[in-house]
């Protein structure tokens, strides 16, 4: 079927706003024009897409970036209690100013620019690579669009267990700011990461993060994507996991007009284990998009998707998740779950849940569910005295808390929880 | 202390009159039970004196030291000092005991502008009073009633009344899916709370509760109203030959 004419010019639009990188490394190019022929024969995202058919992408791919006001607060930056290894990026450009020194026992971090104009191996096997990979059967043009031009980001490579978590800080300035960075993380055997991502990064953020976990290595991705009201973000997160290694990823999501929130992940060694989750709260003009993809492809590897959405007002949540076991994967445990509070009659929630399943010994399931805040709960709580507002509060984290529960350091999942609150009892 | 006048209730989904002119006074330091058949607005009584939704008053009135209860909201009642041990304790998965607790005995002293407790006093406090309970730690740490058995919840419910130290306490079936033991446990509970500035409404089918927590006054409620109140005898005939007589003879009367 030929491809839309709008969809085409809409992506010659995307590429042609961003300068094409220059004094790069061949295999840099060959990626990067790879992934430019890819978006100009695809073109770019859709309504009539079947994967965006419940969100409109036209403020991703318009140009330029609509505007987003910036939050004004003197709140503290979250997980900045924690020491971690910062690495700030303002409106999507790194400072390294402001970020910690990039030496780092038992990591290596080279910013994205330099790993793209050397010759470094684990680089190169990775970017591109695994989002390209990530493009069947469902096409994710606009990360294309970031591998085709993304400089900024960094290139990371843990051989060890990592001393501290490395936090990517994405910080904004200007309020119409346009912004693509791109991570390669590369986990050798064994190995142990934490990631952390917080604050919003740009008017208009897309983020690729390709991530490679060798056997037995784990990452650990925790994420919050700022309270900015009007911001707008698409971002992926592209992974592969070898023999029994390990992926947790977590982001929560308080505000933002536009939130698409992709993952792929796909497990290739045995006995891997892979969770995605999500925590979302919306009011109003919010509108906040999982799409998931896990592939088994492997035998014995464990899966879970976790996704809640507290919604209010016109806000709008979707959950597009997918669970493929493929023909080798025997003995796959899978499971899917999204989740919807709906606290008013304005707010919506669109799930499709989807399993596809070619090997015979599996057990897999998944659930959707929305519904409202349970009145007899909220009567038991206001029954014992506690305000009707703080009684929904803790109902509202209550919902939340089995996605929450994802994040296995404990520290960092009552940090999440804290700020919840907080955030929740700014609105009585 | 609780004095609850021609009480007139109905539901509000449907055209159906539960409570048809409740008359009932229970003074300080007292025990009164109502006892009565299925269906007769036990239930209801307490869920109307709570404050949950689904109930419409259409005549009546339910004072508590002379403040009424009825306009006002279920976490004012708590405030003002009543307290609903449930039938059947709610399950709240994602909210800690421990938490739920505090919250409920912060929210309560500071509508009455008292101090509220910080996590070490208030730890002290919960942690003898589920000693006394047979409560353990873990039993504080997991969620709201979840995987709680039925004794167990009901011991929760005892527990939280304990901690909380209401005025006025109702307790709506409170024997309901209780063995011998836990139900001497809760009893044990109750007593320990009654004291001269404290009242206590038990609705209760069986007479057994009755033994334990031993009432001051008996009350047979059948068709939405209060047709006999007597002594703790009262009981021991509902026990021995069921209600029959005694609605036939307090029908006569009514007649």
């Amino acid at each position: 079927m030929a491809v839309p004419a709008l969809k085409l010019d809409a992506a010659g639009g995307l590429l042609a706003a961003w300068p094409e990188p220059a004094g790069e490394a061949q295999w840099a190019r060959a990626a990067r024009s790879q992934a430019e022929r890819w978006l100009r024969e695809r073109g770019a995202p859709a309504r009539r897409d079947e994967y965006w058919r419940y969100t409109d992408p036209t403020s991703l791919t318009v140009e330029p970036a609509p505007e987003a006001a910036l939050l004004a607060t003197d709140e503290v930056p979250v997980f900045q209690t924690r020491e971690t290894h910062r690495l700030v990026f303002v409106d999507g450009v790194f400072s390294p100013e402001a970020s910690t020194p990039l030496e780092i026992a038992g990591v290596e971090i080279v910013p994205l620019r330099e790993a793209l104009a050397a010759d470094i191996h684990w680089v190169r096997d990775i970017f591109g690579q695994i989002e390209a990979a990530g493009q069947v059967p469902v096409e994710r043009p606009l990360a294309a669009l970031n591998t085709a031009r993304a400089v900024e980001g960094c290139a990371i490579r843990v051989t060890g267990v990592a001393s501290r978590p490395i936090h990517f800080v994405y910080r904004r300035a200007a309020a119409d700011a346009d912004a693509l960075i791109h991570h390669v993380i590369r986990l050798d055997a064994g190995a142990d990461l934490t990631v952390l991502e917080s604050a919003a990064g740009a008017a208009r953020l897309n983020t690729v993060m390709e991530v490679e976990i060798a056997d037995r290595a784990a990452l650990h991705h925790v994420r919050t994507q700022g309270r900015d009201h009007q911001r707008r973000a698409v971002t992926g997160l592209f992974a592969r996991l070898a023999t029994e290694s390990r992926l947790k990823s977590f982001t929560l999501t308080v505000n933002g007009r536009l939130t698409r929130n992709e993952a792929f992940v796909e497990m290739r060694g045995d006995n891997a284990s892979a969770h995605v989750a999500g925590a979302c709260v919306g009011d109003g003009d919010f509108h906040h998009d999982d799409t998931v993809f896990v592939t088994h492809a492997a035998v014995g590897c464990e899966s879970r998707q976790v996704f809640k959405k507290v919604l209010r007002g016109s806000a709008v949540g979707v959950f597009q998740g997918k669970i493929l076991v493929r023909p080798v994967a025997q003995q796959t445990d899978g499971y899917q779950i999204s989740q919807a509070l709906l606290l008013d009659e304005a707010a919506q929630f669109l799930a499709k849940p989807e399993l596809e399943i070619y090997a015979d010994d599996v057990k897999c399931s998944h659930g959707s569910t929305s519904g409202a805040v349970d009145e007899t709960s909220l009567f038991y709580l206001t029954s014992r005295g506690i305000p009707k507002k703080t009684a929904e509060e803790l109902l509202i984290l209550a919902f939340l808390d089995e996605a929450i529960a994802e994040v296995e350091d404990e520290g960092l999942a009552d940090e999440l929880r804290d700020r919840l609150a907080a955030w929740l009892a700014r609105r009585r | 202390m609780l004095k609850i006048s021609n009480l007139h209730v109905q539901l509000e989904e449907e055209d159906k009159v539960i409570l048809k002119g409740v008359d009932l006074e229970v003074p300080a330091g007292e025990v009164h039970a109502i006892m009565g058949p299925n269906g007769s607005g036990k239930s209801t009584l307490s869920y109307v004196l709570s404050g949950r939704d689904g109930y419409e008053v259409t005549a009546g009135t339910a004072t508590l030291d002379g403040e009424e209860l009825l306009g006002l909201e279920p976490e004012e009642r708590a405030a003002a000092g009543l307290f609903l041990a449930f039938q059947y304790p709610v399950e709240i998965p994602g909210v800690g005991n421990l938490t739920f607790l505090r919250t409920a005995l912060n929210a309560q002293r500071k509508a009455r502008g008292e101090e509220e407790l910080n996590a070490a006093e208030f730890l002290k406090i919960v942690r003898a009073k589920a000693k006394a309970l047979d409560i353990d730690a873990e039993m504080l740490k997991r969620p709201v009633n979840v995987g709680f058995s039925g004794g167990e919840k009901k011991r929760n419910e005892i527990l939280q009344m304990a901690v909380l130290e209401p005025r006025m306490c109702i307790l709506d079936e409170t024997d309901s899916g209780l063995d011998v033991d836990a139900m001497k446990l809760v009893s044990a509970g109750v007593n320990a709370l009654r004291s001269p500035d404290r009242a206590f409404l038990v609705i209760t089918h069986y007479q057994r509760l009755l033994d334990h927590i031993v009432p001051d006054v008996v009350h047979i409620m059948a068709d939405g109203r209060i047709v006999h109140s007597g002594g703790p005898e009262l009981a021991l005939e509902v026990e021995n030959n069921g209600y029959a007589d005694i609605l036939k003879s307090a029908g006569e009367r009514v007649a």
